[in-house]
């Protein structure tokens, strides 16, 4: 069997599990952003109360 | 409670991920035809049927919402479409790399590819109306009205390969021939490889839908605090 066919199987396999923690870390991002943006809203309104 | 079903679920996934992908490169034999690069498969199919799994999910819950209107069910269409992109993504960019060492060519105008791209198009579009749409019960309810139609595409994206007989290869999965066309063993290892796709996408799913309660939170609180 030729380089290529591995090759190109190594690089299906790595598009896949890289496609997904590309998602994984969009998400982990926006959930920091999120967190954060909840909590300095919180304060604010403790603070104008 | 959430946190937990979280925590439980990504040790789970991550031990089948990890031990589907020692199986696959160490412990099945190579197609005998096509040599190593068939290990591709593991990922192609499963991507496609995980996809298709948050599609059926986004259309019961849009449909849900048109019945109830709970802007829950809004939610969770939304988050179910967004990780089936992800898998839909897997599925079409891995299924290039095949074809590319098998075919020849990146791309072919194929019956399914072409299907395929059309149904990834049309659910990346339902998430741009969502964007462009500020009233929440407006946004819910095209974009319930769209996920519905947009299903129409998943139905013709799976029957593609018996309709249209082109170069991508035919159904080959024993449940759906109803004859044993590959090796058993490979057979099983598309199902494991299914089932821990299937679990990191529910969990993808419940992510995205508590960051969409957060979002929710965050417009109160802002609306609160222009009040005060």
């Amino acid at each position: 069997m030729d380089d290529r066919n591995i090759q190109f199987m190594f690089w299906g396999l790595a598009t896949a599990w890289g496609l997904l923690a590309i998602y994984v870390v969009m998400l982990a991002a926006r959930e920091g952003r999120l967190k954060k943006q909840l909590d300095s809203l919180k304060r604010m309104i403790e603070e104008k109360q | 409670m959430t946190k937990n079903i979280r925590l439980v679920l990504g040790a789970l996934v991550g031990i089948l991920l990890l031990r589907n992908l020692y199986v696959i490169l160490f412990n099945l034999p190579d197609e005998m035809e096509q040599g190593p690069v068939y290990r591709i498969f593991y990922y192609h199919l499963p991507a496609f049927f995980a996809a298709i799994l948050c599609y059926i999910t986004a259309l019961v819950a849009s449909s849900m919402y048109l019945i109830k209107k709970n802007l829950r069910y809004d939610a969770i269409a939304m988050s179910a479409t967004e990780v089936g992109l992800a898998f839909a993504a897997v599925n079409l960019t891995t299924g290039m790399i095949w074809g590319r060492i098998s075919w020849g060519i990146w791309w072919a105008w194929d019956a399914r590819l072409t299907w395929a791209l059309i149904c990834w198009l049309v659910y990346f579009g339902y998430l741009m109306l969502r964007q462009a749409i500020d009233d929440p019960t407006e946004r819910a309810k095209n974009s319930a009205v769209l996920s519905i139609f947009a299903f129409v595409s998943v139905a013709i994206t799976y029957k593609a390969i018996e309709w249209w007989r082109t170069q991508h290869p035919g159904p080959v999965l024993s449940i759906r021939t109803g004859k044993q066309l590959i090796d058993p063993i490979m057979e099983n290892m598309l199902y494991m490889n299914f089932l821990a796709l299937a679990t990191l996408a529910v969990l993808m799913v419940i992510i995205r839908l508590n960051q969409e309660e957060m979002q929710r939170q965050i417009d109160g609180l802002r609306r609160r605090a222009h009040a005060i």
